[in-house]
């Protein structure tokens, strides 16, 4: 017997059939061109390179960390690219609890933030305050700024969080390219202050 | 020679009298208290008298009795002496109406942001501090969170009602 056993398997001999292809929007295809929706399009090359911007405070950070990490492996759904300039990224997944100090912060990273942009709540603190029903703790940060998916959960399991990733790529790619334009969202915006 | 609770307390009593109160040990740490005018006086006595020889502040904190009028609020000094590894805890009251207390800076530099928490959480008004304001909630808050006279919970959220957490 080897004394290392790893290996020994022959590989998958059409490694092509476990790469997941995103689906082609509606439209009609012809020789050498392809017609749909603009925003289709965009919304397809945006849902699948999402680069997000974790803000973690605690716990359901160490989560993330898990969901980013080789097992669980965020990156299988184009968010290969984390980052940590909030000016590079478009989607913030804030994960903890966030004291009403930090408020502050957390809308200055969001403002930071280059449109579209969106932002997922990750856990309990971040959706509702969590335990921390007391004086020092803000009770959601959809009080300063708007949020777009909640992962309930203290703190929510990896696959939780890659559930309300996956919710997210479902807005992103549904997203008309004119929303950011529109009137509703610039009085969504104004309600939080924000421009 | 080494020092102990009971030599501690005879030089307090004999260099304040009564002014100095309420000596009590538990769990082998002295604790007394004295009018909060003071304070200081105390606090340079135990720095300063070499057999004494406090000069480490461990901590300053408060403490809210709502039930003693005219003293509701209590601040606590823990003093240790390094070279004898003995600890104290001085105390002084004050009351809720007029919360000004001598501040410590001058005597322990380290006193500066544990007076600025104790402001901070129980208001009391440490007089002469160099820059008492709030060091960890915002700066916002019109309250002082850790008295009892305020509930727990932030009285103005909207969003939770008691019924869907079984307390209705």
């Amino acid at each position: 017997m080897r004394p290392v056993r790893f290996n020994i398997h022959p590989k998958e001999a059409a490694i092509a059939d476990a790469i997941g292809m995103g689906k082609a929007p509606d439209g009609v295809p012809g020789e050498g061109f392809f017609a749909t929706q603009l925003s289709s399009v965009v919304g397809l090359a945006r849902k699948n390179s999402l680069w997000p911007l974790p803000f973690a405070t605690s716990c359901c950070g160490i989560e993330f960390m898990a969901t980013m990490a080789s097992h669980y492996d965020l990156s299988r759904f184009g968010s290969e690219r984390v980052g940590f300039s909030p000016r590079q990224c478009d989607l913030l997944m804030v994960m903890g609890t966030i004291a009403k100090k930090m408020a502050p912060v957390l809308r200055q990273v969001y403002i930071q933030m280059a449109e579209p942009r969106w932002v997922i709540a990750v856990g309990a603190c971040a959706s509702s305050g969590g335990i921390f029903d007391t004086y020092s703790v803000l009770q959601g940060i959809d009080q300063v700024i708007p949020v777009d998916v909640y992962v309930p959960g203290c703190p929510p399991r990896p696959e939780a969080i890659i559930d309300g990733f996956m919710k997210i790529q479902d807005l992103v790619g549904q997203e008309s390219i004119r929303r950011r334009n529109s009137e509703q969202y610039k009085a969504l915006l104004n309600s939080y202050g924000i421009q | 020679m080494s020092l102990n609770n009971e030599i501690v307390q005879e030089k307090l009593i004999e260099k304040f009298g009564d002014q100095v109160s309420q000596f009590a040990t538990s769990y082998g740490m002295l604790s007394f208290e004295s009018p909060k005018e003071m304070n200081l006086k105390v606090l340079q006595f135990l720095y300063d008298e070499p057999s004494l020889a406090f000069t480490f502040l461990t901590d300053i904190c408060a403490v809210n009795y709502p039930d003693q009028k005219g003293a509701e609020l209590v601040v606590v000094y823990h003093l240790h002496n390094l070279k004898e590894n003995i600890r104290l805890r001085f105390s002084v009251s004050t009351s809720l109406e007029n919360t000004d207390v001598y501040t410590a800076t001058k005597l322990f530099e380290s006193a500066n942001w544990m007076e600025r928490e104790t402001y901070d959480f129980f208001g009391i008004n440490f007089v002469g501090h160099p820059n008492l304001k709030r060091i960890l909630n915002v700066d916002e808050m019109d309250y002082f969170p850790l008295r009892k006279e305020f509930p727990l919970e932030d009285q103005t959220r909207i969003d939770k009602d008691d019924e869907m957490f079984g307390r209705g």
